[in-house]
């Protein structure tokens, strides 16, 4: 093995002064402080979230504020980490909606378990759940965590969507075949 | 019907596969002996032909042959004789077998064929997969899957027909996902022989209705709900309450009657959705009544035994047992044994008699049988008491015998395992002067009565077996874990032997079967788990003398009509 001797070259004058290098790391200091600022006061400061960001599932409902789950357990079905727990059940006979016949009663997302994968927006049938832009949860105790139908409509708000899909079959129904 | 043993057969070649099958076989049949699919709606293994979905359509041709001389005509690139297939195809349904017959299943014209007539059936289907409860096992989807097109071209208005057509207490109906198979009506007609059920209008305006003031109410009417191809026919009580793909299967029995008809247990995450037929063409065919479907409502029943209790407190298992072996050791015991337990508690309720050295009593339940698949004897297995030993006569449908062993203070102490005594004929005063044990699953005047009570699982919750009015032995599966509290009844009857220093098994499934093919002779090469899912018959004959209850029903001759006839 071969040994080869480097030589330390010794201080010049400047640099035993240290004010160069002083000098050098002032400039970027004050470049910072007028340069406009990068950082947000989080979470008094929220960022602006990008359309088509998957923060936190939500229910939506449809313009005319009829809720669009059908509750057909698909997202239950499709859910990898089994987040979602839906209870079905039946829309009343005397509702305006009944010609949808169907509609959860129960449905749980639970917050815990979501991984944010969005495949229950992709598998919905009916455009009834999304990923929006909420991107921070946080509760005080397990059960705080699970968003409960009403919570999740709460957070889902109404999608401007304008198929009205439904409202289309109704009107159909009322008139009847003689419309043809 | 007796089937000859060995059918007629007649060799076919399907799809280049030939293939040897009984003579009158028609070619959807044929072709499942094949492997091949071929796709159907109208048509019911069970039920007459009627051919009128035109799904199942083929082609067909035979080997030609001169007409003058007959003479076999060969074609000359093959060597073999030529096929003159019919130019247009046939449905496969109507189409019975003939020696030689050529079919075609997989052809470009068939599968065009499939393509128009999906797309027929398409046209005025509602399409709401969403909310339809047949979603999942529906024939429209996976045929629409596998032999659609994939999209639609009709543009025009769809037809609007009734959507919440309730057709009788438990079944709705839903004319727009109606595709017109008329199984349904078959199946009234034929077997539930109930002929309320027709169509009226005409073209795509057709629309399956009740006849005026007559409703779908027979005792099995759920069955068109079963055999609907499409989510035309719901069940009130099944729907909307969860997907079928979320359920897990369970094969099962009846326990309404001694039919002992097979079933299919749906369940989720312990808890059972729902009970559909099972097909053993033995037995019940496909079919089964709706009064054995809502069974599984005895599960969470309000009344469900869930605590162990000894003296009017609550015990442990071994407790329990210790107190109900005090009770039973001071002598004059009774037994009463039940025809809903399985062959296997039976079994080990002979044994525990034989332990108390006291009589074995067993409830009689008799109706009236509807002559199709609810037979007079409501006990599902009077039959195992017999085979078993439990008893040596029919039972009596009251328990009077021993009451008037309990007036004559001869009985002291009753062992009751899951029968209700009060219900069974014994009066308040009868049960105040016994001490009585209860091993079952749910709450009575009896439980109330009785010194210890040991709640058990019900049928859905253990595995065992029954033996039906053919003398057949089915076994049922656990479908669910039991709630909290409940104890498995061999363990329960084992370990109340073992007190009594009785003959006990291990308290499974297996040990009891190691006693009883050792000590039952008509058992004797019986394994359990080798048990075929269509059951397998005993030999009957030593009971042959009996007078049993019931009378004529599907697939069943009673003794005594079969000797005469």
């Amino acid at each position: 093995m071969s040994f080869k001797t480097v030589e330390r070259k010794p201080l010049t004058l400047a640099e035993r002064t240290y004010i160069p290098q002083i000098l050098g790391g002032m400039k970027t200091t004050f470049k910072h402080l007028v340069k406009p600022k990068e950082t947000l006061e989080y979470p008094e400061a929220r960022p602006a979230i990008l359309p088509g960001y998957r923060g936190v599932p939500t229910l939506v409902m449809d313009p005319n504020g009829r809720e669009k789950c059908v509750s057909c357990q698909l997202c239950e079905f499709v859910c990898p980490p089994k987040a979602i727990r839906i209870k079905p059940g039946e829309i009343a006979a005397e509702s305006t909606n009944a010609h949808v016949e169907k509609a959860p009663e129960e449905f749980d997302i639970d917050m815990l378990r979501c991984i944010y994968c969005g495949l229950c927006q992709e598998v919905c049938p009916e455009e009834a759940i999304w990923l929006q832009n909420v991107f921070s949860v946080s509760g005080y105790s397990r059960d705080e965590m699970v968003n409960n139908k009403q919570r999740l409509y709460e957070l889902g708000g109404t999608l401007p969507d304008q198929h009205f899909k439904w409202d289309k079959k109704k009107a159909a129904e009322e008139a009847g075949n003689d419309a043809h | 019907m007796i089937q000859p043993a060995q059918p007629e057969l007649v060799t076919v070649t399907i799809d280049g596969k030939e293939v040897s099958v009984p003579k009158g076989t028609n070619v959807i049949e044929a072709a499942r002996l094949v492997g091949t699919d071929v796709p159907h709606y109208c048509y019911h293994p069970k039920l007459s032909i009627a051919g009128n979905c035109r799904m199942c359509l083929i082609e067909m041709g035979m080997p030609m042959a001169d007409r003058a001389t007959r003479e076999p005509i060969m074609d000359p690139e093959t060597g073999k004789q030529k096929i003159g297939w019919i130019p247009r195809p046939q449905i496969g349904c109507a189409t019975n077998v003939a020696p030689g017959m050529h079919i075609k299943t997989q052809s470009p014209l068939i599968k065009e064929c499939r393509e128009g007539v999906m797309e027929f059936l398409l046209i005025n289907h509602p399409l709401d997969c969403p909310i339809c409860d047949q979603a999942g096992e529906c024939k429209l989807q996976e045929q629409a899957t596998g032999y659609g097109r994939g999209y639609s071209r009709f543009i025009e208005q769809k037809n609007v027909k009734p959507k919440r057509t309730q057709l009788g207490p438990r079944v709705m109906l839903d004319d727009e996902r109606c595709v017109l198979c008329s199984r349904c009506i078959r199946f009234s007609k034929e077997v539930a022989k109930d002929d309320v059920l027709g169509f009226v209008d005409r073209g795509s305006y057709s629309t399956l209705t009740c006849y005026p003031g007559k409703e779908l109410a027979n005792n099995y009417s759920l069955n068109t709900v079963d055999i609907c191809p499409v989510g035309a026919l719901t069940s009130t009580d099944f729907r909307f309450k969860m997907r079928v793909w979320f359920l897990k299967q369970t094969n099962s029995i009846d326990t309404e009657s001694s039919v002992g008809a097979n079933t299919v247990v749906w369940s989720r995450e312990g808890v059972i959705y729902r009970i559909t037929p099972r097909r053993n063409d033995e037995v019940n065919d496909t079919w089964m009544a709706d009064s054995g479907r809502v069974l599984y409502k005895e599960v969470q029943a309000a009344n469900r035994l869930t605590a162990i209790s000894a003296n009017g407190a609550t015990a442990t298992l071994e407790g329990a047992i210790a107190a109900a072996a005090e009770l039973a050791k001071g002598g004059n015991v009774a037994v009463v044994g039940s025809g809903r337990s399985s062959v296997e508690e039976q079994f080990l309720t002979k044994k525990l008699a034989a332990a108390v050295d006291g009589e074995a009593f067993l409830v009689g339940r008799v109706g009236e049988g509807d002559g199709l698949l609810i037979s007079a004897d409501r006990n599902p297995n009077t039959r195992g008491a017999l085979v078993t030993g439990l008893i040596d006569k029919l039972p009596e449908s009251d328990l009077s015998a021993l009451g008037a062993e309990i007036d004559a203070g001869r009985v002291k102490t009753i062992i009751s395992v899951g029968e209700d005594l009060s219900a069974a004929g014994l009066s308040a005063e009868q049960l105040a002067k016994v001490a009585i044990v209860f091993i079952g699953t749910h709450g009575s005047d009896t439980t109330a009565a009785a010194k210890v009570v040991i709640p058990t699982l019900t049928v859905f919750e253990k595995n065992g077996s029954f033996i039906n009015q053919q003398f057949r032995l089915q076994k049922f599966a656990k479908a669910i874990p039991g709630p909290a509290g409940a104890i498995d009844d061999l363990v329960v009857l084992d370990e109340l032997i073992a007190a009594l220093g009785g003959e006990a098994t291990d308290g499974d499934l297996k040990s009891v079967w190691k006693s009883l093919n050792a000590e039952v002779s008509q058992l004797a090469n019986v394994t359990y788990a080798n048990l075929p899912a269509t059951g397998l018959l005993l030999d009957s004959s030593a009971w042959a003398g009996l007078s049993f209850p019931e009378g004529e029903s599907l697939h069943f001759k009673p003794a005594a009509a079969e000797a005469s006839a």
